[in-house]
């Protein structure tokens, strides 16, 4: 496949928005990740969406059952997965049913023409056929018998390998579609090629078969009359250095593993399976050569407690979780704060309350996470901007929990956990030295000599010793209940609680001193409008930004990464502006502590649909703002 | 694995992975500075002294020993040993341990909880420890009551039970908690009392032998709350008459004059014989079937007269803890340590230069 291009007009373009539908079984995900990965191989920017029905196999053909994978690439620096497709693969009528109202007018259409059964359009709750009743019209369709197609791709094998028989051949389709994708933009395949032979090494024929299709397809774009155009987008120009792709899951998984080395900490995980957190669980698991302990708790709250116990143990203990695993955990994560001792909690929001939203993305667990404990229990807050960018926030959580001795909640996101982007691989000697060290001899002089206090400070970070079982001479007993500033023992003094109350709180507050310095972006300095944003809307609120910014109007950005306490300048910040926009993925929870902490009016622009902003509206509320 | 023997003889294949002391200890050794604040006469007192000079015994560095606690009377207990401790929260104490134990195979790690911390709030994590035979040493002490709480009923109390949540009468049948983990196949399953000194002693030695996770459940008097609930298990003049004593490979025979036994009657279930009659069983603790000790637990003072204390159950099975560590130490035997750059950069890459 080489690329040629008999016959046809190249369109030259800056970036690109690709959709792949279909039906769970389908593979839309493979057919997705396959061609991002072609994309990066290429050398584009890229950034992707994958988008899962909460139900594992819903009825074959129907709405409920519909996935979708959205890859935006291009031949310049992207920051969201793209607003609206230019190219919509729809594999049956239901993915065409649930995806057509993301399609703007003028953008290509793929449809399996093979799948508009009657049936089909029934079950995808058509009463005509979109195809011939004018549904489709104003959209570039390119009508393509996909399925029958592969079918005759394979059946021409002559194949050493074995045969395969009708159905597996049909379900080989979603290569026919990626070969043609990649025909049409102009991707190379091999990386496929090399893939599949790989995935299906026990099942040469299968492999074949898909490659086959695969080949089927790139070759249908480029003999047959259906496509008068073929896209090119450049590749981007990106920071020297080597990159791989990388989910926020991942990243996050290979964060923990990095702050694991970098503590000199053994990592211990303890986690009960829920989505949108199971992968990094499913990570973890696999790197036993790191000395990784994962353990399978029998519920949440076991899950967190066992890694409570593995950090008084002296490991790097972490438990990953979504939202109501998080309601589960809060005592636990209460004792943590009491107790004083490093604990990771990660929780991958999703759409709430209750079970909620579970494939979908949402920012509305940021008040539990702040606030969320019975009593005065402070703890740092911090949240990841990009995939990518959960690879360096898993550290700086790391780095906060060992330094102050405290529970540290990270909060990422179901659009960060399963979307991708390119990640420029960090060398050893960018990483952060983060070792700790062990109390191993008594810190106070008593009546009887020496003597070990578990709840001695630091006077500077007000941390507590971490004095680890096994330790000899330092044997002492922490619990929940108060305990007597210094000492450690318990107290039910009035004076000595309100004392630790607010030591735990100077504690916690006094990392404001200890994290970068919020940075505003505002390029001409002329901005009077503040964008203020946290976590996951890092990509759609820059984007906007720059569409504002285009247009000849001026706006700041600033990004917050710790959520609790905020950086030092927070406030300045704030107060520089005449209008302060917060827009969340939530109603307001950002909002209402900048307002709380800083007394600043603060607006909100808030959207809970499960989906990550789009750039175009939200520079749309922008300008809004800019002009009124 | 080499099994080595410290100095009191006490051994497992786990244990030896614990650093032993470097001088023998006194149960002085194990007091802690902290005033015991139970009710006097509370039963946790006789347990407390039991364990102090029972430690001593395992010859183990004491450094390397942790109680881990949850929230009830019997939860205050690690504050009192001079070991590492942590008194957490009302019934994780088991999931806390697990951590711990898992992570930290060179020390011995020791829960303590109570009937209502164990059985009700804890109940999914104590049977998923067991389950999972973790390495750690589960310490129940059952009161049949809620002290800490001034006296409600607890799920091992008596059907009917007049308390302050109750005053019509408990409405719910209670646990037998050495059914219950026998049915969560527990590879050690024991009882014991607080007054028999010598009797938890051996039990207590018994669970620390045992390589895995141990249950001992511990009739503890709440002379508040549930005054006497164990008296006729305690009482010179009943108490031989009222419990039978397990001892594996021995025949199940009690009473003063060790003149009754527990034979399988015609029709299957055990009953009460006398001594001398044909088919008096012979305990039998390792049995790999719970089976037989899932009967013996069926018999209570209410159902046969007869309350059995000791081992009913010792089995050695594979440790959560070794085989999690195993795969560990095996991944590394066959594909080295890890390299985190190299792990950064597996998978598809790509040089922009
Ligand atoms: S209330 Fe009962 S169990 Fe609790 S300390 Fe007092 S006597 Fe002991």
């Amino acid at each position: 496949m080489s690329g040629q291009v008999r016959d046809r007009q190249i369109h030259r373009l800056d970036r690109v928005v690709i959709r792949f539908a279909g039906d769970s079984g389908d593979g839309m995900q493979l057919t997705g990740e396959q061609f991002t990965s072609e994309t990066a191989a290429f050398g584009n920017d890229l950034s992707t969406l994958p988008d899962f029905p909460a139900e594992i196999r819903a009825p074959a053909g129907t709405p409920a059952g519909v996935s979708g994978f959205q890859l935006h690439f291009s031949d310049h620096d992207i920051l969201t997965p793209g607003d609206a497709p230019n190219m919509l693969v729809a594999m049956n009528p239901a993915a065409l049913k649930s995806n057509l109202k993301d399609l703007p007018a003028g953008a290509d259409l793929v449809v399996n023409t093979d799948a508009f059964t009657s049936a089909n359009l029934k079950k995808a709750g058509y009463s005509s056929d979109p195809l011939t009743d004018g549904t489709l019209d104003g959209y570039r369709v390119h009508r393509v018998p996909l399925s029958s197609m592969t079918i005759d791709a394979v059946n021409a094998l002559e194949s050493s390998t074995g045969t395969v028989n009708k159905k597996e051949a049909e379900r080989a389709k979603n290569m026919f579609a990626l070969g043609l994708m990649s025909w049409l933009y102009q991707r190379p395949t091999d990386g496929v090629v090399a893939f599949l032979e790989k995935k299906f090494a026990k099942r040469p024929e299968i492999a074949a078969a898909n490659i086959a299709a695969l080949r089927a397809g790139y070759n249908y774009g480029e003999t047959t009359e259906a496509f008068a155009v073929v896209y090119e987008v450049a590749p981007a120009r990106m920071k020297p250095g080597r990159y791989r792709r990388v989910s926020g899951n991942l990243a996050l998984s290979y964060g923990l593993i990095a702050a694991a080395e970098l503590t000199g900490l053994p990592l211990f995980l303890g986690s009960y399976p829920i989505t949108p957190a199971s992968d990094i669980l499913h990570e973890l698991s696999r790197h036993k050569r790191f000395g990784i302990r994962t353990f399978q708790a029998e519920d949440e709250i076991a899950g967190v407690g066992a890694a409570l116990g593995a950090s008084f143990g002296g490991s790097l203990g972490v438990t990953t979780t979504s939202g109501p695993g998080l309601a589960l955990k809060t005592e636990t994560i209460g004792l943590a704060v009491t107790l004083e001792l490093p604990l990771l909690v990660v929780d991958i929001q999703r759409g709430g309350p209750s079970t909620g939203l579970p494939t979908k993305t949402e920012q509305a667990d940021l008040s539990m996470a702040v606030h969320g404990r019975n009593g005065e229990a402070p703890l740092p807050v911090i949240a990841p901007r990009s995939p990518a960018d959960c690879f360096d926030a898993a550290i700086e959580a790391a780095r906060l929990a060992t330094k102050y001795r405290t529970p540290v909640i990270l909060l990422s996101d179901g659009y960060l956990a399963n979307g991708s982007e390119p990640w420029l691989l960090p060398d050893r000697a960018d990483l952060p030295d983060l070792r700790v060290t062990f109390t191993t001899g008594p810190n106070h002089t008593g009546d009887n000599g020496p003597e070990f206090w578990p709840y001695l400070r630091d006077n500077e970070t007000l941390a507590r010793p971490w004095a680890v079982p096994g330790t000899p001479g330092l044997e002492h007993r922490i619990g929940g209940l108060e305990k007597a500033d210094g000492s450690g023992g318990i107290s039910y003094d009035p004076a000595n609680h309100d004392r630790m109350v607010r030591l735990r709180q100077a504690k916690i507050d006094g990392i404001a001193r200890d994290i970068p310095a919020l940075d505003v972006d505002d390029p001409s300095g002329q901005a009077r409008v503040l964008v203020l944003g946290w976590g996951s809307t890092y990509g759609p609120i820059a984007a906007a930004c720059r569409r504002v910014r285009a247009n000849g109007l001026q706006v700041a950005h600033a990004h917050l990464r710790h959520l609790f306490p905020f950086p030092e300048n927070t406030g300045d910040v704030v107060r520089a502006y005449d209008r302060i926009l917060v827009p969340e993925m939530n109603l307001g929870q950002l909002r209402a502590m900048i307002r709380a902490e800083f007394l600043v009016d603060a607006i909100g622009y808030n959207q809970v649909r499960g989906l990550p902003f789009k750039a175009a509206e939200l520079a749309g509320v922008l300008e809004d703002v800019i002009k009124q | 694995m080499t099994v080595t023997t410290n100095q009191t003889g006490i051994t497992n294949r786990l244990l030896d992975l614990i650093p032993a002391a470097s001088q023998p200890q006194t149960r002085k050794d194990y007091t802690s500075d902290q005033e015991v604040r139970w009710c006097p006469g509370c039963g946790d007192y006789a347990i407390l002294a039991t364990v102090q000079g029972f430690l001593p015994e395992l010859g183990i560095a004491r450094e390397n020993i942790a109680f881990i606690s949850g929230i009830g009377c019997s939860s205050r207990f690690p504050y009192y040993l001079k070991t590492y401790g942590m008194h957490s929260i009302h019934g994780r104490a088991p999931a806390i341990a697990t951590g711990l134990a898992v992570s930290r195979p060179d020390l011995s790690v020791w829960v303590v909880t109570g009937d209502g911390d164990a059985l009700s709030i804890g109940g999914n994590h104590l049977l998923h420890a067991l389950r999972r035979n973790v390495n750690i040493k589960i310490l129940m002490f059952n009161n049949r009551i809620y002290g800490l709480t001034k006296g409600q009923y607890s799920p091992t109390s008596e059907v009917g039970k007049i308390t302050k949540s109750t005053p019509y009468g408990s409405l719910d049948r209670p646990y037998n908690p050495i059914s219950l983990v026998l049915g969560a196949e527990a590879s050690f399953v024991a009882r014991s009392i607080d007054s028999e000194r010598a009797h938890l002693t051996s039990v207590l030695r018994a669970a620390a032998t045992h390589p895995g996770s141990a249950f001992v459940e511990i009739f503890q008097n709440c002379n508040i709350f549930n005054d006497g609930a164990f008296d006729t298990l305690k009482d010179r003049s009943s108490k031989d008459d009222a419990t039978l004593r397990l001892v594996h490979g021995e025949p199940l025979v009690f009473g003063v004059e060790r003149d009754k036994g527990i034979r399988r009657a015609p029709g299957g279930e055990l009953e009460v014989c006398a001594a001398t009659d044909d088919g008096v069983l012979v305990h039998d603790a390792h049995a790999a079937e719970p089976g037989l000790a899932f009967e013996l637990s069926r018999l209570t003072g209410d159902s046969a007269g007869v309350t059995p204390i000791g081992v009913f159950r010792d089995i050695d099975l594979p440790t959560y803890d070794e085989q999690l560590n195993g795969q560990i130490s095996d991944a590394r035997a066959r594909q080295g340590e890890g390299d985190l750059i190299q792990l950064l950069g597996s998978g598809d890459t790509w040089t922009v230069s």
